[in-house]
């Protein structure tokens, strides 16, 4: 692994105003990589993007690309682009002369610059089309030309901002497919906006999930996947169970035991945790099982309510006595449980992850108010 | 369904007909009249007669006129000239700021619109005269000896001008920069365009209607507003508004003012065939 770092944000902090949107955020992208800024609209993500492009200056804290500090450089003395959400074509200029817009402006040689464009385009699968003007294109039409644009200038970065946001599904797929793959054939860094867990999850080879202007996590998609580090990761990535509780009995080298409102759970033991800390515990619905029995170290049980069929996998919900839901997934063919009946959820110690839960912070910081 | 058709026709025909009543009686009819008194001639005391001629336009040749015709040109060109250059930076500003005062700027422009523009070129006068308000405040702090009185020069007929057209340059100016996504503009730093060069590539070329439109509501209105160059030219900067009011008022020449007008309409149509061409937006131009 490259571990050169190319992009570092470190403690950046942005206001708006008295709107905290970006805090104490540390980032270090490095080279060569596809790092995914995911969250939900208003997380601070395309800001910490806009940033880094030199749209926007932090409020404190410092950015360095390729180790040199960029405070105060405007955005056309950084070698970095960026694809934008909507596009910004610019509708007055053909194909030709917006991709060719930036190299103008750089002075490159008319030769150059015929060659460059003509090879960017038919890197983006777009020859021919070099006459056109943008409204003349279909929308993933519009983000190959935005993509050849930014591409065209050899930016050590490539930054975007939710490219893909405007096309419909089928052509989103097929064109993560291509982003990424263009990303590998070029060997540029990318950094991607996006609020699609999924598209994070399928293109990324680092994903940093921002929430409420913190970054939460950063982790290959499987770390963020396997070993949710907060409860919003856990809940935003992917399906899951949230079960929250208090630690009830911590044994480091066998089980710790979890009280939640319903009954005891158990899971495998791990540094970090003490007796009488609240948590949350996180269980896929596929790791989820059910018996008819009680299971050692589980006192959970519910009514099974219903059964959804999506193709190969069964979906399956059971409601517990405080009447929350939990969902567990079986391949069709498997023998199940009847609705009606009641069933005790349990999971492998192994197979669910404890998360530190932030109310432990509020009890924390109310408790230093009283001493004080 | 013939018969609902009938209905909606019935319906159609009520809503539209009080409007086409009134674009009849007060804009065809008039229009009508003035382009049949342009082929009139004249009995010997001026007053028009029918009997179909050509001579008024004929006449429209005078050299005396041509004269005026090329100075109102040239008031008129000075006039949009000036409009451009002082209202793009500002309709540019108060389309841009995101200040919440920015109503307040917007209709900064729009208050002197609700005035009649008689009466405020009338204040510019008793401003600029020599027993004005100008001239005696800087005779009060010394800076000249002796009054200075700048009525009745070309320069002051282009300064009305412009004063009560620069709303009519702005308002367009104003829709057309506000429409500008600014996505492009940071598009343009972030390929390494300087402000100046995202200006002239960028910005520039995508407002260009709102300067051709507002070029238009400048243009046609100051060859005829015959006042501002009566009350602030006094005369010395007569344009083609002042010819035809003077056939009107005093010349007792009607056949020929309606030559003259029907030329004015002409040059408009002209000159708003010539926007169309380019793609100019009509909606803009409010007609």
């Amino acid at each position: 692994m490259n571990e050169k770092i190319i992009v570092d944000v470190s403690h950046v902090d942005k206001y708006y105003g008295d709107n905290h949107v970006v805090s104490d955020m540390n980032l270090k992208v490095r080279e060569g990589e596809f790092l995914t800024l995911l969250g939900s609209s208003g997380c601070g993500k395309t800001t910490t993007l806009r940033m880094i492009a030199g749209f926007e200056d932090p409020t404190s804290g410092e950015i360095c690309i390729e180790g040199n500090p960029v405070a105060g450089k405007a955005p056309f003395e950084r070698n970095v682009n960026t694809v934008f959400q909507s596009y910004a074509l610019f509708p007055h200029m053909t194909i030709f002369d917006n991709v060719a817009y930036g190299l103008r402006i750089a002075k490159v040689p008319k030769a150059d610059i015929a060659t460059r464009v003509s090879d960017i385009l038919e890197l983006v699968q777009l020859e021919g089309f070099e006459r056109r003007y943008p409204a003349q294109l279909s929308g993933g039409q519009k983000q190959r030309v935005a993509i050849a644009r930014a591409l065209v200038m050899h930016p050590t970065v490539l930054l975007l901002d939710e490219p893909l946001g405007a096309l419909d599904l089928k052509l989103r797929k097929q064109m993560q497919l291509e982003l990424k793959r263009l990303q590998r054939k070029l060997g540029i860094t990318f950094v991607y906006v996006t609020h699609d867990q999924e598209e994070a999850m399928t293109m990324s080879d680092r994903i940093a999930v921002m929430h409420d202007g913190v970054l939460d996590q950063l982790g290959t998609p499987e770390e963020i996947y396997e070993r949710p580090q907060t409860k919003f990761v856990a809940t935003f990535i992917g399906e899951t169970n949230i079960f929250e509780g208090c630690v009830n009995e911590v044994d480091t080298t066998k089980r710790i035991s979890v009280g939640l409102e319903n009954g005891n759970v158990t899971v495998a033991p791990q540094e970090g945790f003490r007796f009488g800390e609240f948590v949350t515990i996180s269980v896929r619905p596929e790791k989820l099982r059910v018996s008819l029995e009680p299971r050692e170290g589980f006192s959970l049980y519910g009514v099974v309510r219903d059964y959804i069929y999506v193709g190969s996998v069964i979906k399956c919900n059971v409601v517990l006595p405080n009447s929350n839901e939990v969902r567990f997934e079986r391949l069709a063919g498997d023998e199940l449980p009847k609705p009606g009946e009641v069933v005790f959820p349990y999971w492998e110690p192994d197979d669910c992850v404890l998360i530190h839960n932030r109310d432990n912070e509020l009890y924390t910081a109310l408790e230093s108010i009283r001493l004080v | 369904m013939g018969k609902r058709l009938r209905g909606e026709t019935l319906a159609a025909f009520t809503m539209v007909a009080p409007a086409a009543l009134w674009l009849f009686v007060f804009v065809a009819v008039p229009l009508i009249y003035v382009l049949g008194l342009s082929f009139c001639g004249q009995d010997e005391f001026g007053n028009a007669v029918f009997e179909f001629t050509t001579k008024n336009y004929a006449n429209l040749l005078n050299a005396d006129y041509l004269q005026i015709y090329l100075r109102s040109v040239l008031i008129a060109g000075a006039t949009t000239a000036l409009c451009v250059a002082v209202g793009y930076p500002f309709a540019y500003i108060i389309a841009r700021t995101s200040s919440r005062h920015k109503s307040v700027f917007y209709m900064l422009v729009i208050i002197p619109f609700w005035t009649n523009s008689l009466v405020r070129v009338y204040g510019w006068k008793t401003f600029f005269s020599g027993t004005g308000w100008l001239s005696s405040v800087l005779m009060g702090l010394g800076l000249i000896d002796a009054p200075i009185d700048l009525l009745y020069t070309t320069p002051m007929t282009v300064f009305g001008m412009v004063y009560c057209l620069f709303p009519y340059m702005v308002l367009p100016l104003y829709s057309a920069i506000e429409k500008l996504d600014g996505s492009l503009i940071e598009a343009s730093a972030d390929l390494g365009a300087r402000r100046s060069e995202t200006f002239l590539r960028v910005i520039l070329p995508l407002t260009s209607s709102g300067i051709f439109s507002g070029s238009i509501m400048v243009f046609i209105p100051c060859l005829g507003y015959f006042f501002v160059s009566d009350i602030l030219g006094g005369g010395n900067a007569d344009m083609i508004g002042n010819l035809i009011e003077r056939q009107f008022q005093s010349a007792n020449n009607w056949p020929l003012g309606a030559a003259l007008s029907i030329m004015l309409i002409l040059i408009t149509i002209v000159l708003v065939r010539a926007y169309q061409r380019m793609g100019g937006d009509m909606d803009a131009l409010g007609v």
